[in-house]
């Protein structure tokens, strides 16, 4: 009997903090912003520290997975005599999901963690109360723009991202193993479709970055205010932010390429 | 000081961003921005599309004149109605001009090659090419090859 009530307790619980998260987001979207010259400036700091600061990781490995996936592409379609289309191999798997979703992982191993680190030191060390004291609604102030500069700078990383790894990729087909360039771009060209691949690229990544700013935000508002809390609050949000980014993607893959 | 520096920075940010994205449109998707060329359509019945697909190109000697527009299935002739548009610069295809569905390579992909005809009238939009030779199909070509072989024991 006690182990069915601590189940029930267990789903109760897990269920009301997808309720305060679902509250907590909302107000943060929804309560008055800051006024704009005000609000532009945290905007501009936030999105130095969220986006700036991640566009090294993200161009030295875009540019790494790329040499990488035109490597072992070359490799497997030397074997058919088609080592051409290594371009077209490159450009679809980086556009519809290595970019977004590489990337996705990288933006909650390097940006989401620090992020929650950041709003829970500042709630372990009473700078949130002391805003409140002072009148100022930590959510708009503290929240809102580290929420907006994250899908603000995803979409933007997942492209750089993406064209990095094609640069890089050519680099490794067509300068040391030997490929056409012609018919490397021509057969990229006729198989990507702008609106199909590029856009949807684009807006998985929008979706990835509302997932993970949003369980970043929320885990350091919401972490225990001590060393440990902040601690545990980090972990969780890689380990939450990468599961939802990959979960999302399936959905999201299953209703843009599926065909059914 | 280190504000305008961290404004820099992000500009720069934004700025590459937005050229990744460029380079991705132009470069990797090979998105032109007046492509859109005026076109006529044209329809041809098979009696297997065999794999064929919509945006799939139109060839007149190996060059790409068009494009499939819509595949759709005929309930009247119980054929594969095929509809493509060609751009309307190729104004004179014959009205004899026959029409078959290729493979490029070995295993490519499916796309119409168009043989010229001799004929003086030239297709229009809405015209139907009647001379149509469906795809090959690997199941079919086994099945009449095994028939074959046994007729002639």
């Amino acid at each position: 009997m006690r182990k069915v009530r601590n189940i029930g307790q267990t789903l109760f619980d897990q269920l009301e903090s997808i309720g305060r998260a679902g509250i907590f987001l909302f107000q943060t979207l929804v309560r008055k912003p800051v006024r704009w010259d005000e609000g532009c400036r945290l905007l501009v700091n936030q999105v130095y520290s969220v986006g700036v600061l991640s566009l090294v990781i993200i161009v030295v490995s875009g540019c790494f997975i790329g040499m990488v996936l035109s490597l072992q592409g070359y490799t497997i379609l030397a074997k058919f005599g088609s080592e051409q289309a290594v371009g077209q191999l490159l450009a679809l798997s980086l556009l519809r999901e290595l970019g977004p979703v590489v990337t996705a992982l990288l933006f909650a191993g390097r940006a989401g963690s620090a992020l929650t680190a950041e709003i829970g030191l500042m709630k372990a060390t009473e700078q949130l109360s002391s805003y409140e004291m002072m009148g100022v609604d930590p959510l708009r102030r503290v929240i809102a723009p580290r929420f907006l500069a994250g899908m603000i700078c995803m979409p933007l990383l997942c492209l750089i991202f993406s064209a990095t790894g094609i640069l890089g990729g050519m680099l490794v087909s067509v300068h040391w193993l030997g490929v056409y360039d012609g018919s490397f771009w021509s057969l990229m060209q006729q198989s990507v479709y702008f609106d199909v691949d590029v856009f949807n690229g684009i807006i998985k990544s929008i979706f990835f970055a509302w997932a993970i700013t949003w369980v970043a935000v929320y885990q350091g508002f919401e972490c225990e205010p001590t060393s440990e809390g902040i601690g545990k609050a980090t972990t969780r949000t890689v380990v939450l932010g990468s599961l939802a980014v990959l979960f999302l993607d399936f959905i999201l893959t299953a209703a843009m390429f599926g065909d059914f | 000081m280190r504000n305008k520096h961290t404004e820099l920075l992000v500009g720069i940010f934004i700025v590459l961003g937005i050229a990744a994205f460029g380079y991705l449109a132009i470069q990797v998707s090979g998105l032109a921005f007046s492509d859109k060329k005026d076109t006529y359509t044209v329809v041809a019945r098979f009696d297997d599309i065999g794999g064929l697909t919509e945006r799939a190109k139109v060839t007149i000697a190996g060059v790409t004149v068009g494009e499939v527009e819509s595949i759709t299935f005929d309930k009247e002739y119980f054929m594969g109605l095929v509809s493509m548009s060609i751009h309307s610069d190729i104004d004179n295809i014959s009205t004899d001009s026959s029409i078959a569905i290729l493979t490029s390579g070995l295993l490519g992909e499916k796309y119409l090659g168009i043989t010229i005809g001799a004929e003086d009238d030239v297709l229009k939009n809405g015209d139907e090419i009647f001379d149509t030779q469906s795809a090959l199909v690997l199941e079919n070509l086994i099945g009449q090859f095994l028939f074959k072989s046994d007729e002639e024991e």
